[in-house]
């Protein structure tokens, strides 16, 4: 079967119109990224005007990175997206596995409660989780910003959904040779569910990586303090809006992740092919 | 002669020994503070922390960078509801009232009881005491202050065929001018706006300095009643709204406040109405010769203050309290608080900070920053009263309103005033 | 397995995710809904049982209907056509065209970028006069100038443009997989039917896609509930409540003004709100996802 015949895909006069769309909206699609290039290397003058010719500078950068401990930021907030989607992966699975395969009394109650989370989510309830923490005396801290995301009621439906799946002849054939519940979730359930836990991860990633409110509110100072929360020192002053400083800092901090993303992207859309997000 | 020497260090040396082990645990001062106007001011603040840690041994001051005043505000009053409460804050001098209803500060006056304390507490400014002071206590001690001033472009002045050095100096003269800087070109579009006032935010700031200089005030000084709708309240407000709408010297709808600078050194507009904090920012990016003045009177001079306080929080030890005073009392001595002023833009506030030789030198050389001081004469205190946040906002949607169109200023601020009458009603006995 | 075997180890094995959803979900969804039926304690005044009045005052407080509406109007606006450019974008990666690499990666650049930071780089595209819209609005087509976040009647159209922005290349990568896992039989057999590209499109591919379809239903509806940075940065919800949303004014009315009886009350209202969204989603989930 050829490309031509294709029937999802264009042919002719069709080709050019759809590629000609296409390229447009990725262009529109990456025109904040492409300004705040522009304005990070260029002086405050030309932050609004677009003269070809204009002189490159790396003092935004300079500025920027004296304005507030970024790198400190960066860490902190690597620690904790990879602090929540640990334990997010432990959680969710183990409780997965059990209202998958195990017919516990109380199994469904319990498992609509969970779903409530899907809901009930912890940005919503922030006031009072923030006396929960003020209590635990873990105000200020890493661990309390990922806290109440640790136990995700996506994740465990989704990791329920995806171990229902899998063929009970696996996992009978697993205890014959003498496995117990937890190797035979090791070894079977979770290498099948390989792809669903890409997946997840990716939602976890972005989604706490980019989080701003709770982070804001349960954080002090800058032991703790992540990136959006620190990006956020730029946003609003009595000086009035500096884009020249405001596009270096997002730069400094946005590159490694979009890196990352270029170097990855294929991986993760390989990956999702056989998540079974279905 | 000998007996009493040998009594008095007999004494002394007792004290010393009961007070030695709690001398040696350095007392804590933690302190949020605002950054507002931006990064490296972190850096200044971290400088002076560590010269007064130099010569105040067993003090340990720590600056927290809490963001906005208004996130500033969220944290200290939710850290004292559940949490750590810092033992020092700078926040906003409308702040007062909201902190004393939640039982978080302590009153200054009852911590500054020696003689060089009271004389230090009347060294500021009374413009600026005006935010700080309520029912006979001092709750607040200025710290960076501020008022709106005008800031104008000499060389657009000068293309309108104005007088570059004279800025307009009444509300006629302010419309006149502005008529004359607005230009548009062929199609009818504006290219260039005669003023900005801004109105995103906080527009009530602003709103303050037409209300002032129209001879009436907003509130009482116990912040527990509004006048928003008094005519003569109404009236500035007309005046703010034809502006833009009738005038059309002013862009129409919410001119947002972060971006008036930027407009104003794109040569968008030819004045602008801003915080004196702005003024280094201004003397940095404007490529132009540009001057700052008082703003221009109605029926009188004026502007409201603006800017931070000190703030002594409740929760916090006696050794605390007093380690906290005099921090306070060493940032805000003339030499620093001059320092202070220079560096941020800030007025320094209290009059002898002027009279210091680097102060005096700094004005001869950029006139301008004297231009804030000068106007305090005619300022007024800041709109604060119980529950203020909401008051405000309520003031603050209403100019929104009027300014969009969407309610005429009358409609607006009768809305306004019955609200905030609800919202007052129960803080008055 | 001992039954007893299997009734301890289900327990054990759910037992830390529901300690902390209990914690962390559970007790304060209850704890809201409890401090909702009371005044808010202010200094002289203890906190008091009211029952309904905090609702009272609600439904009479013209700025929640406001918000209200905005947020409906807003979450009309950016659902359905988030998820509609994804799929768009999808298709178009998924497909023979030119520079499929770039175009992926501008598309899903917006979802590493925290809108925090990128709310000041579209506050510049907004600005009126030298602002990038205007340059070309104004400055090329010759258009009169408009204040886009100053006016009441643009200021949400042009929020909720960002949030499109920034949601439609994240859920682009799962219509994406879930394209590239459609047997390739499939398209052949169409292709031999000579079916047309709309019509392969209507009946094979999109009802494949729906489980993807209400996977990114489920986050685009939290998202337009849940987000509201770009609010703080670029408009704080004026001009007059016109660009304020629920949970930017549970915020302001929480944090700003103290009223923690009112918003509770506030809070109760979206957690209904995303209840009944819930529901209706899960309710079509179930039917419609076969299991393979």
């Amino acid at each position: 079967m050829t490309a031509q015949r294709h029937p999802m895909h264009a042919h002719g006069v069709g080709t050019a119109l759809e590629t000609a769309g296409a390229w447009l909206l990725a262009l529109l699609w990456i025109l904040p990224l492409a300004y705040a290039v522009w304005a990070a290397f260029h002086p405050p003058e030309f932050a609004t005007r677009f003269t070809p010719l204009a002189p490159l500078t790396l003092e935004n950068f300079r500025k920027a990175w004296n304005a507030a401990p970024f790198a400190r930021y960066f860490v902190n907030t690597v620690i904790l997206v990879t602090m929540i989607l640990a334990a997010q992966l432990v959680l969710c699975t183990l409780a997965a596995y059990a209202f998958a395969r195990y017919a516990f009394f109380g199994r469904e109650v319990m498992f609509m409660l969970v779903l409530v989370q899907l809901m009930v989510m912890p940005d919503v309830l922030i006031v009072q989780n923030y006396r929960t923490m003020a209590q635990l005396g873990l105000i200020d801290t890493i661990v309390a910003i990922g806290l109440p995301y640790m136990a995700s009621a996506f994740g465990i439906f989704l990791l329920r959904q995806t171990f229902k799946t899998v063929p009970k002849e696996l996992d009978e054939a697993a205890r014959v040779e003498g496995a117990n519940g937890l190797q035979v979730l090791l070894k079977v359930y979770v290498p099948l569910a390989r792809p669903v836990y890409i997946a997840y991860a990716l939602v976890s990633i972005s989604y706490h990586w980019n989080n701003f409110l709770w982070p804001l509110i349960v954080t002090n100072t800058v032991g703790s303090r992540t990136l959006t929360v620190g990006l956020q020192v730029f946003s609003s002053g009595d000086q009035g809006i500096d884009w020249s400083i405001i596009t270096a800092a997002t730069l400094m901090t946005s590159a490694p992740l979009l890196l990352a993303f270029l170097i990855f992207q294929r991986q993760f859309v390989q990956s999702f092919m056989r998540a079974g997000i279905r | 002669m000998l007996k009493r020497l040998l009594r008095g260090t007999a004494a002394l040396a007792a004290a010393a020994l009961f007070c030695g082990p709690a001398l040696a645990q350095d007392v804590q001062v933690s302190f949020y503070y605002p950054v507002a106007v931006g990064g490296p001011i972190t850096k200044i603040i971290d400088g002076l922390a560590a010269d007064f840690e130099k010569d105040h041994p067993g003090i340990k001051i720590k600056p927290i960078y809490s963001g906005t005043y208004q996130e500033s505000i969220v944290k200290a009053l939710t850290a004292v509801k559940s949490g750590e409460p810092p033992v020092l804050s700078v926040l906003l001098s409308t702040d007062m009232f909201t902190l004393i209803d939640e039982d978080a500060i302590a009153d200054w006056t009852s911590v500054a009881t020696s003689a060089g304390d009271k004389a230090w507490m009347n060294s500021f400014y009374p413009a600026f005491m005006e935010n700080s002071r309520t029912g006979g206590k001092t709750w607040g001690i200025p710290f960076q202050r501020s008022t709106i001033v005008l800031y104008w472009n000499k060389e657009l002045f000068k293309q309108a065929g104005l007088n570059p050095d004279h800025p307009p100096a009444n509300w006629e003269q302010q419309l006149e001018y502005a008529r004359k800087l607005t230009r548009r070109d062929a199609s009818g579009n504006t290219t260039q706006w005669g003023i900005e006032v801004p109105s995103s935010g906080f527009p009530y700031w602003l709103f303050q300095g037409f209300t002032t200089q129209n001879d009436v005030l907003l509130m009482n000084p116990e912040g527990t009643r509004t006048y928003f709708d008094k005519p003569a309240v109404i009236q500035a407000l007309q005046y703010w709204v034809d502006l833009a709408r009738k005038d059309k010297v002013m862009p129409p709808g919410i001119i947002d406040w972060g971006t008036t600078p930027k407009d104003f050194f794109e040569r968008k507009t030819a004045m602008m109405w801003t915080t004196t904090g702005n003024l280094t920012n201004v003397k940095a990016n404007a490529k132009f010769d540009f001057g700052v003045a008082m703003l221009p009177a109605g029926k009188r001079r004026g502007s409201p203050t603006g800017g931070g306080n000190f703030y002594l929080f409740k929760k916090s030890t006696p050794q605390q309290q007093a380690a906290a005073l005099k921090f306070v009392k060493w940032i805000t001595s003339p030499e620093r608080a001059a320092q202070w002023g220079i560096e941020t833009g800030y007025v320094a506030v209290r009059p002898d900070a002027w009279q210091t030789p680097t102060m005096k030198k700094y004005v001869a050389g950029f006139p301008a920053a004297s231009v804030a001081r000068d106007q305090l004469k005619y300022a007024v205190a800041e709109l604060s009263t119980h529950d203020n946040q909401r008051v405000t906002k309520v003031l603050n949607d209403a100019l929104q309103a009027a300014l969009t169109g969407a309610k005429t200023p009358a409609q607006a601020m009768h809305d306004a005033q019955s609200e905030a009458n609800r919202l007052l009603q129960p803080y008055r006995h | 397995m001992r039954r007893f075997d299997v009734q301890l180890h289900g327990w054990l094995l759910v037992l830390p995710a529901a300690v902390l959803l209990a914690v962390f979900t559970h007790y304060p969804a209850l704890a809201t809904l409890w401090h909702s039926f009371y005044s808010t304690p202010r200094a002289g005044r203890a906190s008091v049982w009211v029952g309904l009045g905090n609702y009272r005052s609600m439904a009479k407080d013209p700025v929640f209907w406001q918000v209200l509406r905005n947020n409906l109007w807003y979450a009309l606006g950016t659902i359905p056509a988030s998820i509609g450019l994804a799929l768009l974008m999808a298709v178009w990666v998924n497909g023979k065209l030119r520079g499929r690499a770039f175009l992926r990666l501008a598309y899903f650049t917006p979802t590493v970028l925290p809108m925090i930071a990128v709310a000041n780089i579209w506050l510049f595209f907004y600005t009126p006069g030298y602002g990038l819209l205007e340059q070309i609005t104004v400055g090329l087509l010759g258009l009169p100038s408009h204040n886009w976040l100053g006016s009441p009647d643009t200021v949400l159209g042009c929020l909720m443009v960002v949030a499109i922005w920034k949601d439609a290349g994240f859920f682009m990568i799962f219509y994406l997989a879930a394209l590239q896992s459609i047997p390739p039989v499939l398209a052949e057999a169409a292709a031999i039917e000579g079916a047309g590209r709309l019509y392969y499109f209507r009946r094979v591919v999109f009802p494949l896609l729906m489980p993807t379809t209400l996977f990114v239903l489920v986050n685009a509806v939290i998202n337009s509930f849940r987000l509201v940075d770009h609010i703080i940065v670029m408009t704080k919800g004026g001009p007059d409540n016109a660009s304020a949303l629920l949970l930017y004014y549970i915020y302001d009315v929480a944090f700003k003004f103290w009223d923690s009886g009112y918003a509770s009350a506030l809070t109760m209202v979206l957690l209904a709100i995303l209840a009944a969204a819930a529901i209706m989603q899960f309710a079509v989930l179930e039917k419609r996802t076969h299991y393979q």
